[in-house]
């Protein structure tokens, strides 16, 4: 199909936009029935302990108490709570209660009362017999140690990803090219160091939320907050023991997700009190539950070893990523590896590579997905460690990466031996190099008050989706008058993807964007999709909006040689009518949806799926420039320059927001976003108050440019935007108070303590 | 305990708990653009005007609205979808949970502010935080909506 | 001047808050239900005199004034909150050689007045802009943020810098900094007053994010060669230290000596060591600055 771009590449507003200003009831919480039950979770202080005697006699005679469940109350089977395709990579590691408490705020109990006050009552009232445990909190020290995280016999790995519950594995292993230690030695400049990223919180807005009812049929309604509607459908299925046919899954609007809510953290809550129970029963996790109990980023802590010739060319590399999974598995096989997958094949120049990973069991917050998905951890590390290196070759971190990067063509052993057809990283890093004025720049401006400017750079890469295991299905009909409804499985959470897979349909069937009009997902109407993650929205979904749309136009011709009794070859459709150049024969599109209408035998339906065999990746460079105060280490970020290679942009607004989103998030965690916790296992920054996001006045001035290229594989050429963005700012504004203050901070968030310790020694 | 308001321009007798909070009261109203972010006052969702000051209602006493006037993002739909189309033309709306707290400061910083510098502007919304957008294009949206027909503008 | 609206709500918002903090300064809290941090009472009085509020607020079981903390254990109680707000406590009331503040006064109101700021140039705006929001800041109030003392309070460490005064209802007009040493109790603050006695002050705080609680913050003031230097968020609550140009040859030894007065703590946001640190780099700054505007 050769198609024009006529909305594809323009910034129309979203389709919902219009609601979600004017503040119309569309998220979770509006929607649920206002006589449904409140359903609370009760949690456990400690970090490690087992359930001796869990006493709730009291708390049930509460008034408007309907029903509390314990452990006892449960489906034994275990069942992983994150959304991946099926067999699921992390572990079947959870109960939905269970008597081992592995971190605090762990569940205890489920509460559900007809009010908030009768819940919060009944969970006072509710007495814990724990027998504490010694807890694991150090992930260094986690690897067989004799505390085991999940010594229960029915822990299970359904994928060969190196778990071993019984060393407190989630997962490890590695891969090896060449003799990575033979060339190190021979490098005349070798960096090693180790760099450490926190647990940041995705703190999307709208908190995790689910209601869910029994419908007429008696089956098992849910209205989720989720990126993953046909995982929590199987995922519940799982958990309750189910067939997954008495389930159905739908999306509302939703409050932001960045990867929290690829993990079915609050769903299985109110579905076990509906089973029990028959009512209507909703969950609304508070902040501080979302602090303390959800799906953040995985903490990890990451080995680098580089080395380059004399003339600054990459030899080899090396990196070894330990990560924290925290008390549960959910996304700790997969994430670890795109920290060395999406940070090595950056450089085309390294003859050897090496890549080895653990990912630990701990009691502390169960880690999830979050945009970035490895990547940025690993790219923190990899590019931290190219500026290290170009500083001792006394390099211009700039050129460095200009003679070592990967380029258009190149095949890359470290990304699955794919060959990388569209590249337009060279053209970012010259653009980016222009926007901040690099040269005059570099590496630092004295200010002459105590306060120096510096600059600082780095790249990064993403995928396209899970190449050979992410699936996208679409659905579209033609209905009278000639209009579309186009049925998506993919979750639109405010990325405005039922508005950009429109725009792709629009162009495809050449009609306007109105005449699309999109589905969002309900697991009982949206044919498969494996949900919004790793990318794969735009570059995987909308490749099967195009073939959709393809199959529709042969059936319209179709119908149209039926209708106008012509050959079909010698039709034509331009959107409006089908017709007969020579003979100026017509019928219209809308005439053609009404006649289907009345004796028709062949309804007009297309339906298409897509996988992909590769995951192209998107690039970007990404610059900073920070103002320190020498004397405090106080740190300004001035100015942040972008430039991203998505392929085509769909909708250049939306996929400018992206970025724009996208680093402030990781503005966030190289300066302000810190997880800790105290000796007991408590999560220190459980709050808005001790989290800090970074608000408009912490960004800086953050600006953005495309330089596309063209994506073969892609709908009209595009890649993916979602998650790249957040990977530059640690990296690039690490270098960038290097380059001020002569202090490297590998730690994050990159405070002003941590700057003022570096610089003095202290 | 009873109490009187005025709710979006209509007068309203209401029963609330001594320990009601406005947030809640108003949800039950169904005033539902009334969201809340983080039971911390940090967030800004639950943003509404209280005799025309912004306030966040999720720390504000429902039985202190007495003999008020509270205004929703209910109350000013023209207005929310002026500045709103603002918004919606950057895409900076995004998820659009954050959308009506803001707003709803938008409009208050409008009416207390006479003039407008970036740094002002920045500073006076501040208190709404927003996870989707990095804020750059809200910038962009108030600056143009401020600016709009009359000369006003001095971003 | 717009007309502002206090109420007692400010007050919650700052208890809330100041409840929190607690929590989750102390690692004492070995409950993880949130619930325990919701304000819950039974009672709502509207005080028409100062004299009511006071007489309430005798009682165990009212809100204003000390012993906040046992609401956190017992959320249930049979509580009663006296509102202030109905007492006309909401203004700035300027004379020829005072400013009262009224205890219902909002925090905003400080930040945008026009009389302080021409007697305190800066000053009230510096110390109130990073206080969360403008929506945060049209709730809170002086007096919330006088009365609780709280380490983290930026009012409260620039006010001690000048000469104020707070009035109790029963304690009568005392100085502040003799305010601050006092332990809470049932008694409540009328109002804040700030004399004109010709001092010139200037506030700087360090904060993690723009926002955020400060990590430290430093008010210093100057008047006839002396300095009035008061540190707050060290991260216990704002002291006074009062220091003669005279003491030391130059800026830096002067605020060597200065910063060496108070003590310093560690929490989340920062070490004690690093504390101290800034507080000798700001007071020095703030000695230059008043000096160079002197000068």
């Amino acid at each position: 199909m050769n198609v024009k771009m006529r909305t594809v590449n323009t910034s129309v507003k979203k389709k919902d936009s219009k609601a979600l200003v004017t503040g119309k009831p569309v998220f979770t919480d509006d929607l649920a029935p206002k006589d449904c039950l409140i359903v609370k979770v009760l949690r456990s202080p400690h970090a490690h302990a087992l359930i001796r005697r869990i006493d709730t006699e009291k708390a049930k005679k509460v008034d408007g108490i309907a029903c509390i469940l314990t452990y006892l109350d449960v489906p034994k089977r275990r069942f992983t709570m994150a959304g991946q395709t099926y067999p699921e990579p992390s572990p079947y590691d959870r109960l939905i209660l269970e008597e081992r408490m592995r971190f605090v705020g762990d569940a205890a109990a489920i509460v559900a009362g007809e009010t908030e006050e009768a819940v919060d009552h009944a969970l006072r009232l509710i007495k814990v017999d724990y027998e504490v445990l010694k807890p694991v909190l150090d992930f260094r020290k986690a690897k067989d140690n004799t505390i085991l995280i999940h010594p229960e016999d029915n822990w299970e790995s359904l994928c060969p990803v190196g778990a071993d519950n019984h060393r407190n594995l989630c997962a490890s292993g590695g891969e090896a090219h060449g003799d990575v230690d033979g060339l190190l030695s021979q490098c005349d400049y070798v960096v090693d160091q180790v760099y450490h990223t926190k647990a940041n919180q995705q703190a999307m807005m709208e908190t995790f939320r689910a209601y869910s009812y029994l419908d007429a049929y008696g089956r098992l309604n849910m209205v989720a907050s989720t990126q993953v509607t046909f995982h929590v459908r199987r995922i519940l299925a799982h958990a309750l023991d189910i067939p997954k046919s008495r389930v159905r899954v739908i999306k509302p609007r939703i409050g932001g997700g960045f990867g929290a809510k690829q993990t079915v953290v609050a769903e299985v809550y109110p579905a076990i009190v509906t089973m029990k129970t028959g009512r209507a029963a909703k969950i609304i996790y508070s902040r501080y539950e979302s602090q303390i109990a959800s799906s953040p980023r995985h903490e990890m802590e990451i080995r680098v070893r580089v080395g380059a010739d004399k003339n600054g060319i990459l030899q080899a590399i090396d990196v070894y990523t330990l990560s924290n999974t925290g008390a549960y598995g959910e996304h700790g096989p997969t994430t670890v590896g795109l920290s060395g997958h999406k940070s090595i094949p950056l450089y085309r120049t390294p003859k050897a590579y090496r890549f080895a990973y653990d990912v630990v069991y701990t009691n502390c917050m169960s880690a999830g997905a979050y945009r970035g998905y490895g990547a940025t951890q690993g790219q923190f590390a990899v590019e931290s460690a190219i500026n290290e290196l170009a500083e001792k070759i006394g390099m211009d971190k700039v050129k460095i990466r200009e003679l070592n990067m990967v380029r258009e063509g190149d095949i890359m052993p470290a990304y699955y031996g794919e060959t990388l057809k569209s590249c337009a990283l060279d053209r970012c890093m010259s653009r980016a190099k222009e926007m901040m004025d690099w040269d005059k720049k570099y590496p630092a401006v004295d200010m002459g008050n105590g306060k120096v400017r510096g600059v600082g750079v780095a790249m990064a890469m993403q995928g396209s989706a899970i190449s050979g295991v992410d699936v996208a299905s679409v659905e579209l009909r033609l209905n009278d008058d000639g209009f579309y409804t186009l049925m998506i499985g993919a979750s639109d959470m405010g990325t405005g993807c039922d508005t950009t897979l429109a725009q792709v349909a629009a162009d495809c069937l050449e009609c306007d964007l109105d005449q699309i009009v999109v589905h969002g997902t309900d697991t009982d109407v949206s044919p498969y999709d494996s949900g919004s993650y790793a990318s794969s929205t735009m570059y995987l979904t909308g490749m099967a909006v195009m073939k959709a749309c393809g199959e529709m136009r042969d059936k319209i011709l179709d119908k149209g040689a039926e209708y106008l009794s012509c050959e079909k070859n010698s039709l034509e459709f331009d959107g409006i009518r089908v017709w007969q150049p020579e003979s100026g024969k017509e019928l219209s599109l809308k005439d053609i949806g009404n006649k289907v209408m009345c004796f028709n035998e062949k309804m007009l339906s297309a339906g298409a799926s897509h996988t992909s065999p590769v995951s192209p990746p998107p690039f970007m460079v990404g610059m900073a420039e920070v103002e320190v105060d020498i004397e405090t280490g106080e740190t300004e970020l001035l100015d942040y320059v972008a430039v991203v290679d998505c392929g085509t942009t769909i909708n250049p607004n939306l996929a400018r927001i992206q970025t724009e989103g996208g680093l402030a998030q990781g503005i966030g965690m190289a300066l302000s976003e810190d997880i800790t916790y105290t000796e007991k296992g408590q999560m220190k920054q459980n709050s808005f108050m001790q989290y800090k996001l970074p608000t408009r006045l912490d960004v800086g001035n953050i600006r953005v440019e495309f330089e596309s290229s063209y994506e073969p594989t892609g709908p009209f050429g595009a890649k993916s935007i979602g998650e790249i963005v957040i990977n530059t700012p640690s990296p690039a504004i690490a270098d960038a108070i290097a380059n001020a203050a002569g202090a490297r901070v590998r730690e994050l968030p990159i405070t002003a303590e941590k700057i003022y310790r570096s610089k003095y020694k202290k | 305990m009873q109490i009187e308001f005025t709710l979006n321009g209509r007068l309203i007798y209401e029963e609330t708990a001594e320990d009601e909070t406005l947030f809640h009261l108003l949800r039950r109203k169904g005033c539902y653009s009334v969201k809340c972010g983080c039971e911390t006052e940090n967030c800004g969702l639950c943003t509404v005007l209280v005799n025309g000051i912004s306030r966040l209602s999720c720390s504000y006493l429902a039985a202190r609205a007495d003999g008020c006037e509270v205004v929703t993002l209910e109350g000013v739909q023209e207005e929310a979808e002026e500045f709103g189309a603002y918004l919606a033309a950057e895409g900076a709306e995004q998820c659009g949970f954050c959308s009506p707290g803001l707003i709803m400061n938008v409009l208050a910083m409008e009416k207390e502010l006479d003039s407008y510098d970036e740094e002002e502007v920045k500073e006076y919304l501040a208190g709404n935080l927003c996870r989707c957008s990095g804020y750059m294009g809200q910038l962009r949206a108030v600056k143009k909506y401020l600016s709009r027909g009359v000369n006003r503008n001095e971003c | 001047m717009v007309y502002f609206f206090g109420d007692f709500n400010k007050y919650i918002a700052y208890y809330k808050w100041y409840l929190l903090i607690k929590a989750l300064f102390t690692d004492r809290s070995s409950s993880t239900r949130e619930e325990n941090l919701v304000i819950r009472f039974k009672n709502y009085v509207k005080a028409e005199s100062l004299k009511e509020a006071y007489s309430l607020n005798q009682k165990k079981s009212s809100v204003i004034g000390a012993g906040m903390m046992w609401l956190k254990v017992q959320s249930r109680v049979k509580m009663t909150l006296i509102d202030l707000s109905g007492l006309g406590l909401d203004g700035i009331e300027e004379t020829e050689d005072e400013f009262i503040i009224g205890a219902m006064c909002t925090l905003r109101q400080l930040e945008v007045h026009k009389g302080l700021d021409r007697y305190f140039p800066g000053l009230f705006k510096e110390c109130t802009r990073s206080i969360v929001g403008v929506q945060f800041r049209n709730g809170a109030t002086a007096g919330g943020s006088i009365y609780g003392r709280f380490g983290f309070s930026d009012i409260l460490t620039c006010m001690l810098a000048l000469d104020s005064y707070v009035e109790l209802y029963q304690g009568g007009i005392i100085p502040l900094e003799q305010f601050c040493r006092q332990e809470l109790n049932r008694d409540i603050l009328v109002n804040i007053r700030i004399k004109k006695d010709g001092r010139r002050a200037a506030y700087t705080s360090s904060r993690l994010s723009k926002t955020d609680f400060p990590l430290i913050a430093c008010c210093v003031s100057q008047k006839n060669g002396t300095y009035y230097v008061s540190v707050g968020a060290r991260p216990a609550r704002a002291e006074l230290y009062v220091i003669s140009s005279k003491e030391a040859a130059g800026y830096e030894e002067l605020a060597g000596i200065a910063a060496d007065r108070f003590q310093y703590g560690t929490n989340m946001r920062g070490s004690g060591e690093y504390r101290k640190h800034l507080a000798e780099v700001y007071i020095r700054r703030l000695f230059m600055a008043l000096d160079r505007e002197e000068g």
